[in-house]
Order: structure tokens, then C-alpha cells, then sequence
């Protein structure tokens, strides 16, 4: 039973992760490799204030949400306005420069070691310890997640972003400031993610900087495309699908250490099939990696000559 | 109300603008006409602020416009459409129309969160005002299908439709008949025609010379990126250098 009710923690978490991320590659169009940092950032934000400073749960929540929305702004205002190629780049090195940090700043974070210890969460005296405990704020936290995306991709906002995702070109002829949206969603995109982290410090209780690693990013990444691009249940379904996939391997009895080593070969095998066979996804509406461009021209009528901007 | 002076661009060594100037008066329809490659198209994209010239000035309504960003230059009011037909095709044609409406309220995620009726109704505003503009345009009808369902002309009196929902004083319609049938060409021109009762201008751009006669209160030529004439269509039709021009 708990170990039920650890994989649907597990699988919340993930939810938070592909839903924000959602906004940013689904919806928006653009890709980002440094999810897992700012998953990071909401982990050891958490841990630290509730390990150093002993902060009440509910301040720390606010506080990961706000230092991954700076950071958020840091990497994006300057690397949005340049091209996408650039901006996945940045993210890139954005995520590395995070993993270096938190590995090596060994006296604040404790370096490779991590942070064992972390207190688990207390909202006004009621401590919350138990798997179901956990699972019901995670639910909490993940339906806001839900609440706040499908409010954003409803609203004239969402119909921006998308519009940016078909054609930035058409989208600033009728005078809408695409690199001010970019970087609103973007930080919205990981302020969400932080969330996650917050989860996952608390519920653990421990944290170490492998948690946070581009491979994880990739992960999330996996779970959007494969859940289904610009489908917020489509998000749901593939974090579910992701997360619970490898413990079905081991319940075919394969072992552990070799588990591990199909799990990397699945997810590649799976995006690979993903791509050629669906590649929006098992729901999504749209196919990352094909340029709007590409999609336009094979859909409309368009006159022969193209020499415009 | 516009002035644009010694406008340059080179792409490597292909002389697309040079010295290129002239002004405008308000509520003016000027032709812009030419040979292919002569450096139209560069004109619009520069004013529109897509590419950046080497060395100018641009002034519109008296403000200096030359370094801005394409989405400040649409908000001072120059609003373009795009010779190679762009509009976002996935969503609808009042989506479309939608999304050129500057400063929706709907757009800032304080309101996106915590006051989801009171964006409701000025969308429900905006709607209505959409819908009147595309009655307007004849597409009224089509408001609810997807904007790539529209038949090609029906798509450029979109793309127009949004350039009026921009709110723009000043349209720069590029090619804005190419390729469409008699009676979507009718409804254009209507459209363009009636632009100085409403207080806007225009620049067009089109091959077809019947059509900027008809609607253009003055001409400008222009060949290898540089002003070879300008004045009543009549009086650009008869110059010598353009005739030379077209000859060559
Ligand atoms: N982005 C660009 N990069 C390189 N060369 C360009 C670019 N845009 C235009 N040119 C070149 O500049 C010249 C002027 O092109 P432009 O598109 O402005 O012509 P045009 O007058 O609009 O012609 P048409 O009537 O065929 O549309 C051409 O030689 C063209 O090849
Ligand atoms: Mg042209």
C-alpha cells in the first residue's frame, strides 16, 4: 500500500514538472533543457530555509516559487530575445552552471553529500508525515498547477502563446511585444516547477544534486512530448505512464540493476517511436520540433514567391 | 504625417534601398510600384520595423521611429500584411482578429488568475467589435472556422481585418490583390478606399496598374531600390525613366 502511494506521489510530482513545462514547449514553442533546475531550485530553496533558518513550511513554499521566478527572469530577459537555437542553449547552460553549484558549493549545500534531514512540512501545527498525508498535498499542489495552466491556455494569454508558437512574424506585424510574453511564460513556467521541488525535499527528506540533472530535464521533457504537446491532460497521462513504466518492469521480475538500464533504453526507444509514429503525442494537439513554418506550408494555400522578413 | 529619409539597405552587395526618401500626408493611399526585386517589399519591412536599415531616418506623426522594435512601431500605428499571406492558421478567424486587439486585459495573468469574469466581459467587448469588423470585411460568416479554411482571398481580407484591428493609422499592404478572383478584388478595394473616411492611410504595394490607378492618390517607382519617379499615377506612367526602366 505505501509503496502505491509512493509511486502516486512520484507521479504528482511529475504531473507539476510536464504541466509547467507544457506552457513553455507545448503551447509557447520553445524548448527549454533547464526544467530540472529549477525543480532544483524549489527543492534546495525548501530544504535550506527549513534546515538553516527553520522557516515555516508555508513561507518556504512562497519563497521557491519566488527565487525560481528570479531566476526565471535572470536566464530569460536577456536569452529570449535572441533566437530560440540561443535560448535553448542558455537554458543548457543555465542547468549546468546549477548542477555545478549546488555540487560544489559544499558549505551551503552540502555538495555531492546533499542535504540530509529536512524537516517534513507543518502547516499551523498540523505535521504532515504519513504517505496519504503526502499524497493529499501533493494532489493539492498538483491541481493548482492544473488550475493555474488551464486558466492560462484558456485566456486571451494562451491564445498569444500559441499564436507565437504558429508565427512570431504575424504575431509582431499586429504589434504584440513577443520576447515581454516569452519571458512572462517562461517565468511562470518555473515558478510552477519549484513546486515540485518543494514536494519532493519535504517528502524525502533528503536531497543531493543527481536529483537535478539535465537527464532529468530530458525526462520532463520526454513525458510532454510523449503525454501529448499543448494538452494538459495529456501531461497527466504521461507523467503517469513514465513514472509507473518502470516499476511494471520490475513487477516482470526483471532485477533491479538491470531495471535501471531498460528504463534509460525505454524512454529512448519510446520517444523515438513517439516521434515517427505520433509525434504530437499520445493527446497533443501539436508537434514539437516540426517549425511552424513546415506545418504551414503543407496546410495552406500560399502564394509562390516568399522573399518577405 | 510620415517622412522617410535616405533609407539604405544592402544585402550582401545586393542594393535592395538607396537614398531612398519620401513624405506623406495623412489619410493618403500611395502606390508603391516597381519591377521584381526593385525593393518594395525591403521598404515595408524596414519601416515595419523587421529589418534594421544601415542608415536613415524614419518619422511618424513626429516621432522618430528609425531604432524602435516592430511591436512599438505597430503601437505608434503602422500595421502591416505580408506578401507571402500570414495569419495563424490553427486557430479561428475571430481568434485571429482577437489576437490584433493591443492591451487585453485577459492577457496579464494577475487577471488570468483572480479576475476571470471581468476579462470575460471586455472579451465579450472585443468580440463584438471583431465581429462588426469582420461584417465589415464580408467574412462575417467564417468567423468560427479555422482561419486556414478560408478560401486564399478570403485570407488576405483577413490579414487586412487585422491590421484594422490593430488600430493602425498608417496600413502597408503588400500585394493586397495578387492572386484573387474579380469580386474579392472588389471588396478590397472597397475596403482600401474607404480608409481615409475612417482617418487612416495607406501604402500599397501591387504589380497591378488598373488597381493603383483606381485607389492611389499618388504613385511612387521605384527600381533597384532607389526613387525613379513620383506623382499622379498618369504622371509616373508617362515619365521617361520609368518607361525606360520597364523597357531594360
Ligand atoms: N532578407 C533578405 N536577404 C537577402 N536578400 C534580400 C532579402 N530581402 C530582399 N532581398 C533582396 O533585395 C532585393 C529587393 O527585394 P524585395 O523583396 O524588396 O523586392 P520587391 O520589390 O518586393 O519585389 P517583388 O515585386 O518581387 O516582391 C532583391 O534582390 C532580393 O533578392
Ligand atoms: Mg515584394
Amino acid at each position: 500500500m505505501e509503496y502505491l502511494l509512493h509511486i502516486l506521489i512520484l507521479i504528482c510530482i511529475y504531473i507539476i514538472l510536464s504541466l509547467s513545462l507544457n506552457l513553455l514547449v507545448g503551447y509557447t514553442g520553445i524548448l527549454s533543457i533547464a526544467h530540472a533546475a529549477f525543480y532544483g531550485v524549489g527543492a534546495y530553496v525548501t530544504a535550506l530555509m527549513a534546515l538553516r533558518l527553520e522557516t515555516p513550511f508555508l513561507l518556504n513554499i512562497v519563497l521557491a516559487v519566488i527565487a525560481a521566478g528570479v531566476f526565471g527572469a535572470v536566464v530569460g530577459i536577456p536569452s529570449l530575445r535572441l533566437k530560440d537555437d540561443y535560448f535553448v542553449i542558455a537554458t543548457f547552460a543555465f542547468q549546468i552552471i546549477m548542477f555545478s553549484v549546488l555540487n560544489n558549493l559544499v558549505e551551503f549545500t552540502g555538495g555531492p553529500l546533499g542535504l540530509p534531514g529536512i524537516p517534513q512540512p507543518n502547516i499551523f501545527g498540523y505535521e504532515i508525515s504519513t504517505h496519504i498525508e503526502f499524497l493529499i498535498l501533493s494532489l493539492l499542489l498538483a491541481g493548482l498547477v492544473y488550475w493555474v495552466s488551464n486558466r492560462i491556455v484558456k485566456s486571451p494569454f494562451g491564445r498569444l502563446l500559441k499564436s507565437i508558437r504558429e508565427d512570431e512574424v504575424f504575431v509582431k506585424a499586429v504589434g504584440r511585444d513577443i520576447s515581454a510574453a516569452k519571458v512572462k511564460i517562461f517565468i511562470i513556467s518555473a515558478s510552477l516547477a519549484s513546486l515540485a521541488g518543494v514536494i519532493y525535499a519535504t517528502y524525502i527528506t533528503y536531497i543531493d544534486p543527481t536529483s537535478f540533472t539535465v537527464m532529468e530535464s530530458i525526462f520532463i521533457i520526454s513525458i510532454v512530448i510523449i503525454g501529448g504537446a499543448a494538452n494538459l491532460k495529456g501531461s497527466i497521462l504521461g507523467a503517469a505512464f513514465l513514472v509507473a513504466l518502470p516499476e511494471l518492469l520490475r513487477f516482470i521480475g526483471l532485477p533491479n540493476s538491470i531495471a535501471a538500464n531498460v528504463r534509460q533504453i525505454l524512454y529512448g526507444a519510446l520517444l523515438v517511436i513517439m516521434m515517427m509514429w505520433r509525434p504530437q503525442g499520445f493527446l497533443g494537439e501539436y508537434a514539437f520540433g516540426k517549425s511552424s513554418e513546415d506545418r504551414i506550408h503543407k496546410l495552406g494555400d500560399r502564394s509562390k514567391r516568399g522573399n518577405d522578413a | 504625417m510620415l517622412k522617410v529619409s535616405n533609407l539604405n539597405k544592402n544585402f550582401n552587395g545586393v542594393t535592395a534601398l538607396k537614398e531612398f526618401s519620401f513624405e506623406m500626408k495623412e489619410n493618403e493611399i500611395l502606390g508603391m510600384i516597381g519591377p521584381n526585386g526593385a525593393g518594395k517589399t525591403t521598404f515595408f519591412n524596414v519601416l515595419s520595423g523587421f529589418i534594421k536599415p544601415e542608415s536613415d531616418k524614419l518619422e511618424f506623426l513626429g516621432k522618430d521611429i528609425t531604432n524602435l522594435s516592430s511591436h512599438k512601431i505597430v503601437s505608434s500605428g503602422i500595421s502591416r500584411t505580408f506578401q507571402d499571406l500570414r495569419l495563424i492558421r490553427q486557430i479561428s478567424v475571430i481568434d485571429n482578429v482577437l489576437l490584433s486587439f493591443n492591451h487585453q486585459t485577459g492577457e496579464n495573468f494577475y487577471n488570468i488568475l483572480f479576475k476571470q469574469k471581468s476579462w470575460q466581459e471586455t472579451e465579450e467587448l472585443d468580440k463584438h467589435k471583431a465581429l462588426k469588423l469582420l461584417e465589415y470585411a464580408g467574412i462575417k460568416d467564417k468567423a468560427f472556422d479555422l482561419a486556414n479554411d478560408l478560401s486564399y482571398g478570403q485570407q488576405k481580407l483577413l490579414s487586412i481585418t487585422c491590421c484594422l484591428a490593430a488600430d493602425a493609422k498608417l496600413l502597408l499592404l503588400d500585394e493586397p490583390i495578387a492572386g484573387i478572383n474579380p469580386e474579392m478584388r472588389e471588396k478590397i478595394l472597397r475596403i482600401i478606399s474607404e480608409l481615409p473616411s475612417k482617418g487612416k492611410s495607406a501604402i500599397i504595394i501591387e504589380h497591378d496598374m488598373d488597381f493603383i490607378e483606381r485607389i492611389c492618390d499618388r504613385v511612387i517607382f521605384m527600381d533597384m531600390g532607389e526613387k525613379i519617379s513620383e506623382g499622379t499615377s498618369e504622371e509616373v506612367r508617362n515619365d521617361p525613366k520609368v518607361i525606360e526602366a520597364y523597357l531594360e
